[in-house]
């Protein structure tokens, strides 16, 4: 389809954003994008003021990620730094989750749930709430400047500026103690952090979501151009039934010539209501986000019509061409369930079940040994050989636990720790673990001067009627001569 | 040259170029696109204006904010440097007991003595400050002059036999043999009754000869029980440390020839508080001795290593 206005276009360096005005509209998915639009919200700004008791010795917030202590808390899960992995399963469970939508309903992610979708619309109906509809949008946009214009883009301006701060302040809220965080942030308390976050999140906010709408999809966002990869003839796209539409025509041309004009009036409600301002009628394209909103449009013109509504409608290639050489439309449920949506299912799903496996198994002591190795050893005035180590103790409970550290494998070994007496050496040493925390441990390992080098363990065990423990196996070195004929 | 043309299915402009029958359409970019590029190139030029950019023959433009990389290092160096004032204060105006007492500040000693360390002590007592022949372990409970935190802090101003330094730590042992003293049977005879005293040697014929030599010559420095003066640094010969090496042939050496091995004195090199942290640092590597119990000893050293430590 050749337009004529892009050859003047075509010679210079950039193109003009051609404003988008869509107009409201009614129907199915309109409504289904509303329930959307306030369960995504509604999750992302009430999420951190949910609260989650967790005893005195952890904060009370139920989704938190707390960088200053390297702490995730997710209502009743704890995550620690070096169980990471946790998240990073759960974002390719999201990685993957979009595969499944992609290969199942198209760029649903694209039109109902992204970001930029989700406060586009949301901005959009600021501006019908400001300035009217489609054509009072235009009309506005034309207008000379004056006392109402700037009246009216004042106020919208200023409610987008509302919209985006009170986005950006909910993000902070993720990071730290909720209620203690916005008093902090009105009060001048709050780290400098928190400040920048905010104005740079409100600042892309105001310009994704208020000017740059459709830009960002067609212009920055690597998602369509991945998407156009995974669809395939079996997905659900939005797709305008042309066998059936074309050659368009009025309704009374129609009526002249039944068989020579299709269904599309070219009313152009379909373009009308699109929030990139795409034609759906030319194809498939990167610009439709299948947010179908175009389908709701179309509809409800057939239905004035009285012709059957689905003209533009969700279908996938491959019930195209069944449907334009005159079988019978198959069941959407066909659609949604091919092999390769299962495929992915599989794939989700045994990402998911071993994630949880790990977490139900995973243990909440720990510890871990690091011998110095410079030097080796040792030797004592009294001819004994000396291995030093770092001993980390990991009470993951929220509460303080006591644990016990046993030295095993060394015949006459004794240790003692930088807090006690060198005389109080035992082979076994009491410690009383933080709650929550890591416990430090100077640990001076001693044995007889026969020794000879070899593996020893350290074993954990906590002394509480929860009991679990742990062990770790290290060297302990001694002189070589040693080796031979010493004591093993 | 180039055949531009309006692509037919598309309607837009091609560049003009065609490889192979492939062309490329001239798509335009989006205002906002070419407007950010635009505002890069004037950010660019009032970059180069204000930042060093232009190299020259020599040097380069200094740019009108006069900021190098130097300079900021030196910023954030001085930035450092007061940051760390209240910690070095409160460690120069507190006790090593008290120091040693308070489990933050001893963390903040340590951590600042192991710095120093690093940079001023690695050379001769190794990064793991385990030494090697002829310079001591700090990581084992034997001293020469005394292992609490005051006593290594004495050892580390002054030094040993720090050469021009009057308080410095010194002692001599003579060269028994290279001077004449004994004889190399009697040195043999010393020396396998020394490595018997720590059950290195078999209590022979030979030892209980160098027994009688021992008391003869050694017993003033060493005591009777060979076990070592601190006040003469004269080492523990009954335990299984060795500064010069513990075989027949080494002890024996150390007696022809004595050694006597030099620390320099740091008073002059490094500050009082680097000192002190560096003498925390050294105390807690595993065989830092109690004050409580070295007390008397402590207040002994100073005041006779001054002046009664030559033999």
């Amino acid at each position: 389809m050749l337009n004529p206005d892009q050859k003047s276009v075509s010679a210079s360096l950039y193109a003009k954003r051609k404003a988008v005005f869509p107009k409201a509209v009614d129907g199915r998915f309109r409504r289904f994008k509303w329930l959307v639009m306030a369960l995504t919200l509604g999750v992302y700004y009430i999420t951190p003021w949910l609260r989650w008791d967790r005893g005195p010795y952890a904060p009370n917030q139920a989704v938190l990620v707390d960088l200053a202590h390297r702490r995730f808390y997710m209502f009743g899960i704890e995550i620690w730094p070096q169980e990471f992995y946790f998240v990073a399963g759960l974002l390719i469970m999201a990685g993957i989750g979009l595969f499944v939508i992609t290969s199942a309903v198209g760029r649903a992610w694209c039109g109902y749930s992204c970001p930029q979708t989700v406060w586009t619309d949301l901005f959009q109906h600021v501006d019908r709430l400001v300035d009217g509809d489609r054509n009072a949008q235009q009309r506005l946009e034309n207008a000379p400047w004056g006392a109402q214009k700037i009246f009216k883009r004042a106020l919208k301006w200023s409610i987008y500026l509302a919209i985006s701060f009170w986005t950006g302040g909910a993000w902070i809220m993720y990071f730290a103690d909720a209620p203690t965080l916005t008093v902090d942030f009105w009060t001048g308390q709050a780290d400098p952090v928190a400040y920048a976050t905010v104005g740079v999140l409100t600042a892309t906010t105001f310009i994704f979501g208020g000017f740059m709408r459709e830009q960002v999809c067609i212009y920055m966002c690597p998602w369509p151009r991945i998407q156009t990869a995974m669809l395939d003839e079996k997905s659900l796209i939005v797709t305008y039934k042309d066998w059936r539409g074309e050659p368009r025509g009025s309704a009374k041309k129609k009526e002249k010539n039944p068989g020579g004009i299709g269904d599309c009036v070219d009313c152009n409600q379909c373009v009308n209501v699109c929030p990139t301002g795409y034609d759906i009628r030319n194809g498939p394209d990167i610009a439709c986000i299948t947010c179908a909103l175009c389908i709701d449009a179309c509809d409800s013109v057939m239905t004035q019509l009285g012709r059957p509504r689905g003209l533009i409608d969700y279908a996938t290639l491959e019930d195209c061409k069944i449907e334009r050489e005159g079988g019978e439309p198959r069941p959407i449920s066909k659609a949604l369930f091919h092999t390769r949506t299962l495929i992915y299912v599989g794939v989700w799903a045994s990402i998911g079940f071993a994630l949880l496996f790990a977490l139900g198994a995973r243990k909440h002591i720990d510890i871990s040994v690091q011998k110095d190795r410079n030097p080796p050893y040792t030797t004592e005035p009294s001819g004994e050989v000396r291995n030093d180590y770092t001993v980390k103790l990991l009470n993951m409970e929220g509460r303080p636990r006591p644990m016990r550290v046993s030295l095993e494998g060394l015949k006459g070994g004794l240790m003692w720790t930088d807090d006690m007496p060198r005389d109080k050496a035992a082979a076994m040493i009491d410690v009383q673990v933080p709650a929550d925390q890591v416990e430090p441990l100077r640990v001076y390992v001693i044995a007889p001067g026969t020794t000879a080098p070899q593996k020893i363990r350290f074993n954990l065990v906590a002394t509480d009627k929860e009991g679990g423990g742990d062990m770790s196996e290290v060297r302990f070195d001694a002189p070589e001569e040693n080796a031979e004929g010493g004591n093993q | 040259m180039a055949n531009k043309r309006i692509d037919e299915p598309t309607g837009i402009e091609t560049v003009g170029h065609e490889w192979d029958g492939i062309e490329e359409l001239n798509n335009p970019l989006p205002r906002w696109w070419v407007t950010t590029f635009w505002l890069c190139v004037v950010f660019s030029i009032g970059y180069m204006v204000v930042y060093p950019a232009i190299p020259l023959l020599k040097s380069g433009t200094e740019g009108m904010w006069g900021w190098s990389s130097r300079g900021q290092l030196a910023a954030e160096m001085d930035k450092a440097a007061t940051e760390r004032k209240p910690v070095l204060d409160a460690i120069a105006a507190t006790s090593l007991d008290a120091i040693l007492a308070d489990p933050k500040m001893l963390d903040q000693a340590k951590a600042g003595g192991k710095a120093a360390f690093k940079q001023n002590c690695v050379q001769c007592h190794g990064a793991g400050a385990a030494g090697g022949i002829g310079y001591p372990n700090l990581k084992d409970a034997d001293w020469l002059w005394g292992g609490s935190a005051q006593d290594i802090e004495f050892t580390i101003t002054h030094g040993i036999r720090s050469p021009g330094v009057d308080t410095t730590r010194t002692s001599l042992m003579p060269s028994f043999g290279k001077d004449g003293v004994l004889q190399g049977g009697q040195i043999a005879d010393v020396t396998s009754y020394v490595r018997s005293l720590s059950g290195k040697a078999p209590n022979d014929a030979a030892a209980q000869r160098g027994a009688a030599v021992f008391a003869a010559n050694c017993v003033a420095c060493h005591g009777t029980d060979g076990k070592g003066l601190r006040q003469f640094g004269a080492p523990n010969l009954a335990d299984g440390v060795w500064l010069y090496g513990g075989s027949q042939e080494q002890v024996s050496a150390s007696i022809s020839k004595a050694h006597a091995g030099v620390m320099p004195a740091w008073a002059g090199k490094l500050d009082a508080v680097t000192i002190k942290m560096l003498a925390v640092y050294v105390h807690s590597l595993g065989g830092g001795e109690k004050f409580q119990a070295a007390a008397p000893a402590a207040a002994a050293p100073p005041a006779d290593g001054t002046g009664n430590a030559k033999p």
